[in-house]
């Protein structure tokens, strides 16, 4: 009773709740610096598209149109012809980047480890009306990012 | 320096209130725009993050940044707004916050207007800002606006009477109306100070100006997840400006008033050398931020109170507090040995 008394006039319960945020005050702070911190990714990480080429150079791409038909949203469109050594390449790989929703199928779906998924993650578009990046752009992004791309795949390899 | 003094005395006494005014107003705008930044902070930190430190070194200029902003950006009037008590609104919610910082005495003799009946003068004017929130729920003609015009209306009403009750317990103690003596009534050490007697008055003044400031946990005023900004949804620009000013600037008046009143003004806590080292004038404003970290504190803690509960804190647990305190400090005053403890 007098207890009861005591802690409703001196407010404990309200400064017991104080002395909860007035610890945290003190507390590390867990924040990340954005740009200049970054936390730890997957090697599962599914960011931007690229298309890889074979250590002689040739490209993967065997224009078997697996990925167009597993896209779940539809946003890979693919053109091929016979080249003149004989083999079935692409003349036209467009991702709609605003349709695709990342989900890596087209990467599960390809026999050749052409298409894959890179941990990139930081893009942008400079024209607004269209979100589509085409076989030159995914080349060069697959050339330009090869050594993290095998890394990545290296890592996950013994869980798929 | 003597050149200068006769030179002061030489101008004219509106040239010398003028300045004195500036004096004291750009130092206060100062403060409150960082108080604003230290609230951001403080928050930030009890939530375990930085808060902002983008904007100058460690967030330094941020409050400038938001000043910056807030003046570049157009004040939009809405059409069925009534233009006139629109505009007026921010200034009335301001010109209170900033006349009452007239007679608040910083130190036994830096006041710039030391009246006989300032205690009275400061309820009046700290009454006055909440014709600002009304007017601007009233005259934005948006339900929200109303809506929080309304809550603010019968909340402050609710909580003047039992922080004017509180201040009446100060009164009996210190006997005197002037906030200068009801400070110098406190001089002597800590043991002297209001906060000691008046404990009660003490957390119900405290209380009180939490809620007069439409601070959480009484923010229902402007309540941002139910009636999204209240009473200032359709403000914009400069007088959204105003109206965060005037919120910022009665926090710290209030924060003043507590230390004035409750917490021994610029007096040091003991009268013992490394205390009285410190000028009284750091002691002022040591303390003022002491009281205003609380009400940061406040609001990076409690959540906010349905507002049957305010209204039923104000009239039924307040109003009744303070009635029996006040007849304490009268009897004991007057009628027991200890009334050398009540002033």
């Amino acid at each position: 009773m007098f207890k009861r008394i005591f802690s409703t006039w001196f407010l404990l319960e309200l400064v017991r709740g104080l002395g909860v945020t007035g610890g945290y005050f003190f507390r590390k702070k867990i924040t990340i610096q954005y740009p200049e911190e970054k936390t730890p990714k997957s090697p599962r990480f599914r960011g931007l598209h690229a298309l890889r080429r074979y250590p002689n150079g040739e490209e993967r791409c065997i224009a078997c149109k697996l990925c167009e038909a597993v896209c779940p949203a539809l946003a890979i469109t693919i053109e091929s012809e016979e080249r003149d050594d004989g083999t079935r390449r692409t003349t036209r790989y467009d991702i709609d980047l605003f349709k695709c929703i990342y989900c890596g199928y087209c990467e599960e779906a390809c026999p050749v480890d052409s298409i894959v998924l890179t941990d990139l993650h930081e893009y942008h578009f400079e024209t607004g009306a269209s979100g589509t990046i085409n076989k030159l752009d995914l080349l060069h992004i697959g050339d330009t990012h090869e050594g993290a791309i095998a890394r990545a795949r290296e890592a996950d390899a013994g869980y798929r | 320096m003597t050149w200068l003094l006769a030179f002061w005395a030489e101008l004219p006494l509106i040239v010398q209130l003028g300045v004195k005014i500036v004096a004291i107003i750009v130092p206060l705008m100062v403060a409150v725009a960082y108080y604003t930044l230290a609230e951001r902070k403080v928050i930030g930190y009890m939530h375990v993050r930085i808060g902002p430190n983008r904007v100058g070194p460690r967030g330094l200029l941020q409050p400038i940044a938001d000043a910056v902003k807030l003046m570049f950006k157009e004040m939009i009037v809405p059409t069925n707004a009534d233009r006139y008590l629109f505009i007026i609104a921010p200034i009335l919610a301001l010109a209170p916050a900033l006349g009452a910082w007239a007679v608040i005495p910083f130190t036994d003799t830096l006041v710039l207007a030391d009246i006989n009946a300032s205690l009275l003068y400061v309820l009046a004017l700290t009454s006055m800002g909440v014709y600002g929130v009304v007017v601007a729920g009233w005259a934005s003609n948006s339900k929200y606006a109303f809506l929080g015009a309304m809550r603010s209306a019968a909340q402050i009403v609710a909580y003047e009477i039992a922080m004017g009750f509180a201040l009446v317990g100060v009164l009996m103690a210190a006997g005197s109306l002037n906030l200068r003596e009801i400070v110098l009534a406190q001089s002597g050490g800590i043991h002297q100070w209001f906060f000691i007697p008046l404990f009660p008055l003490f957390l119900v003044y405290l209380i009180s100006g939490v809620a007069e400031t439409n601070r959480s946990p009484f923010d229902v005023a402007e309540g941002e997840s139910e009636i999204v900004a209240g009473f200032h949804v359709e403000y914009s620009g400069m007088g959204f400006a105003v109206f965060f000013l005037a919120e910022y600037a009665n926090m710290l008046l209030i924060s003043a008033l507590t230390v004035l009143m409750f917490l021994g003004g610029w007096h040091a806590p003991a009268q013992i050398p490394p205390f009285v080292w410190i000028p009284g004038l750091f002691w002022f404003f040591g303390k003022l931020a002491a009281v205003a970290f609380l009400f940061l504190w406040f609001r990076a803690t409690f959540p906010r109170y349905r507002y049957d509960q305010i209204m039923r804190l104000g009239w039924k647990v307040f109003i009744p507090i303070t009635l029996v305190w006040i007849t304490v400090i009268g009897v004991a005053k007057f009628f027991t040995p200890f009334g050398h403890w009540f002033g």
